[in-house]
Order: C-alpha cells, then sequence, then structure tokens
C-alpha cells in the first residue's frame, strides 16, 4: 500500500488531508505517524520477542523510585520459575546491569550519553548482544524519566510504571502521558508510608483514573517484600496471556498504544 | 529534550517523501500533534531547523495543526472535550472512556517543490 500518495485515504481520516495547492507547488498528504521509523524498529523488536515466547515489560518512573529493587527482589523470588533478562537504560555507568548481574541473571547494559529515554534502535542494539533462547520474561529498565519515555515505542508488550511514596500521589495528574500508558501502576517504598503523612495511596489511584486509565495499582515495597505476591502473580498471569496470544498467532502492545491514533493515522496498526 | 530526535524523526520521513515524489525541496510540513502525544510543538518548532540543516527542506515552513483533546464516553456514550489529566466524560463524570483525539503526532501533509515548479528569480 502507498504510504505518501494519498491513496490510502479513508473516510475516517479524509478530514486531514488537506490539501491546499500552492503556487509553484504540489501538496502531498502523508498522514504518517512521526515516529514511523522507530515504530518499525519496535514491531520488529516485538517479532522477536514473540517467536521465543518472551514477555516484555518496559519499566518507567522517575530516577530513584526502585526500579532496579524491584528487579532485584523479583529476579530472586522467581528465579525457580522462570528465565529472565534485564536491559539497563542509563545515561552512564554499567552499576544497574551489575547489581543485576549479581543476581545470577543476564543483563545488557545501554548507556546513552546523554539521550533522555530508550528508543527501539537502541533496544534492538542490545537484543544482538544477548542470548534470548529460553528467556521468559524480558525486563527493560528504561531511563529514569516521567517524560520522555512514554514517548518511544520500544517493542515490549507492557509499560509499568512505578511511583514511590516519598514522590507526590498527584504525580499521575503531573504527568499525564507517562501514567496513561501505564499497563500497571506500582507503588513502591510503602514500608515508608508510616513515616510520611502526606501521601495518599488512594489519591495516587484516583488521580490514575482520571486519566481514563483502568491499570491495576500494586502497592508494595521490594525492599521489606512487602505485599509482593500480587505483584508475581500479575507477572505469571501476563505471561500465559501473552503466550496464549501468541499461539493463536497474535501479540499484544501497551493499552494505549493505537488507542487514539487508530481514528488519524494510516499507518497504526 | 526528545523533540531533537522527534525532529530527526520527522526530517527522515519528510525525506523519503520527496524521494518518492522526484521532487526538489519541501516548502511546508504540517504535522498534527495533540497534547498527549508527549511532544511540546513550539520545542519542536526549536529543534526542526538542527535536524534539517543542510537537507532539503532546509527553508521549509514548518506549522502545526491543533489537535483538541476529545473523549468518547463508553458509559453514556457522549462525546466531549477534556483537559490533559482530567481525561474522563464531561456529560456524566465517568473515567471509562476512550480518546477519539489529542494523542495524535502526525505528519499531515507535506508541500513539494519540483525542478519544473520553480519559477526563476528574475
Amino acid at each position: 500500500m502507498c504510504d505518501t500518495c494519498g491513496c490510502n485515504l479513508t473516510p475516517g481520516n479524509k478530514h486531514l488531508a488537506f490539501k491546499p495547492v500552492a503556487k509553484g507547488a504540489t501538496a502531498v498528504s502523508v498522514l504518517k505517524g512521526l515516529l514511523a521509523k522507530n515504530d518499525d524498529q519496535a514491531a520488529h523488536n516485538r517479532e522477536h520477542f514473540d517467536k521465543r515466547g518472551i514477555l516484555a515489560i518496559n519499566l518507567m518512573s522517575s530516577p530513584g523510585s526502585g526500579k532496579t529493587a524491584l528487579l532485584e527482589a523479583t529476579l530472586v523470588a522467581l528465579k525457580n520459575e522462570f528465565t529472565c533478562a534485564v536491559i539497563e537504560g542509563d545515561l552512564e555507568t554499567e552499576n544497574d546491569a551489575e547489581r543485576i548481574r549479581a543476581k545470577g541473571v543476564q543483563a545488557h547494559q545501554i548507556v546513552t550519553g546523554t539521550a533522555c529515554h530508550l528508543d527501539a534502535h537502541l533496544v534492538h542494539d542490545a537484543l544482538h548482544h544477548m542470548s534470548l533462547d529460553g528467556i521468559d520474561i524480558l525486563f527493560i529498565e528504561n531511563v529514569g524519566n516521567l517524560v520522555c519515555p512514554a514517548s518511544f515505542d520500544l517493542g515490549q508488550h507492557l509499560n509499568v510504571t512505578l511511583l514511590s511514596v516519598t514522590e507526590g500521589d498527584d504525580k499521575p495528574a503531573k504527568y499525564p502521558v507517562m501514567f496513561r500508558a501505564a499497563d500497571a501502576m506500582l507503588l513502591t517504598k510503602t514500608d515508608l508510608l508510616a513515616v510520611l503523612d502526606d501521601f495518599d495511596p488512594d489519591k495516587a489511584e484516583a488521580h490514575l483514573r482520571n486519566l481514563a486509565n483502568p491499570a491495576p495499582v500494586l502497592r508494595l515495597s521490594a525492599r521489606k517484600e512487602l505485599d509482593m505476591e500480587a505483584w508475581y502473580t500479575w507477572l505469571r498471569e501476563q505471561l500465559a496471556a501473552q503466550r496464549a496470544l501468541v499461539a493463536k498467532g497474535q501479540s499484544r502492545r501497551p493499552a494505549i498504544q493505537g488507542d487514539g491514533q487508530k481514528f488519524h493515522s494510516t499507518t497504526a496498526r | 529534550m526528545h523533540e531533537l530526535a522527534v525532529a530527526q524523526a520527522l526530517v527522515d520521513q519528510v525525506d523519503a517523501v520527496i524521494d518518492q515524489h522526484g521532487a526538489t525541496q519541501a516548502s511546508l510540513i504540517r504535522v498534527r500533534i495533540g497534547p498527549l502525544a508527549g511532544v511540546v510543538p513550539e520545542l519542536l518548532a526549536t529543534a526542526f531547523p538542527l535536524a534539517a540543516a543542510g537537507s532539503r527542506m532546509e527553508h521549509a515552513e514548518l506549522e502545526f495543526t491543533h489537535a483538541p483533546i476529545r473523549v468518547r464516553c463508553q458509559t453514556c456514550g457522549a462525546e466531549t472535550e477534556a483537559a490533559m489529566n482530567r481525561l474522563i466524560c464531561g456529560a456524566c463524570g465517568d473515567w471509562h472512556t476512550q480518546i477519539m483525539s489529542g494523542d495524535e503526532l502526525l505528519l499531515e501533509s507535506v508541500e513539494l517543490e519540483t525542478a519544473s515548479s520553480l519559477i526563476p528569480e528574475s
């Protein structure tokens, strides 16, 4: 199908194909997602995962909300059940990958330099440095940042967004693009709730619902291993659901993707 | 500041359009961005000249089409405008809504100049 001449206009997107023809110029309607190149690479990554029955999860949060600590506890707890692997994204250092390797789990560190987010190409390059055979769950720990990572598809099946109770409970209202993207929101460091009088978990959840996001909200503490079982159960369910889809020749994408885009773009799936 | 990465993706795409139409350069690039796309039009406008320097769209005008946030309620069926962090139904207040508009990040159209359409300077 032609992507650039306008022959793929539909009644749903025709109103966008405004075509003024200036003197000495021709106008062409494109209606293609601006990040189409990244999205193509992400789709390719997803095929890699699906072919091997891997569930890929993108972890996003602000710096210091406990993504690596969550992974450390999870990898140990699920050691005898699943084979996991981790891609770490940071501006500098190999520190997080080393923390993961110390738990006996394969990890690849992406050092982004100054880039504030991972993209599908960076993840694809990382996959070529890893052995993917036999992996059940691949965690991609994105750069700690509540803004940019939300806009780039990596080929993951699910987004998990962490919010630690040492932050404000109105973070979902302040960073709606990020929290709208969450397939699950984890309220972390809940062991500290006892000494913090200004974080209300119910308010955080209400702010998430205001973003029309039905994602489950799990309250836990990885360091103190409090209420971790619901998170492990969620992971087991998601892996089983993903494998059932792949068996039918289908896959899944984070719930947010293609939500509104399908009404406008000719390339959104 | 991921707008630079978005600007580079935009330049790549317009470049492909120029090639496919055998044009010499782009004179106008129209982009549709909704507030929920996570890309700030003003920052993209700042980043674009950096990404487009030396390319066949160096002198192109970058135009933004505003995409208001609209949601459709899955409970009462109403379609209403919504604020970025309050995507609830404007009619009944339910949060079970679907985004109809406002999360777009689209290259909408491009105006191209072909060698034959260039008007010679007098």
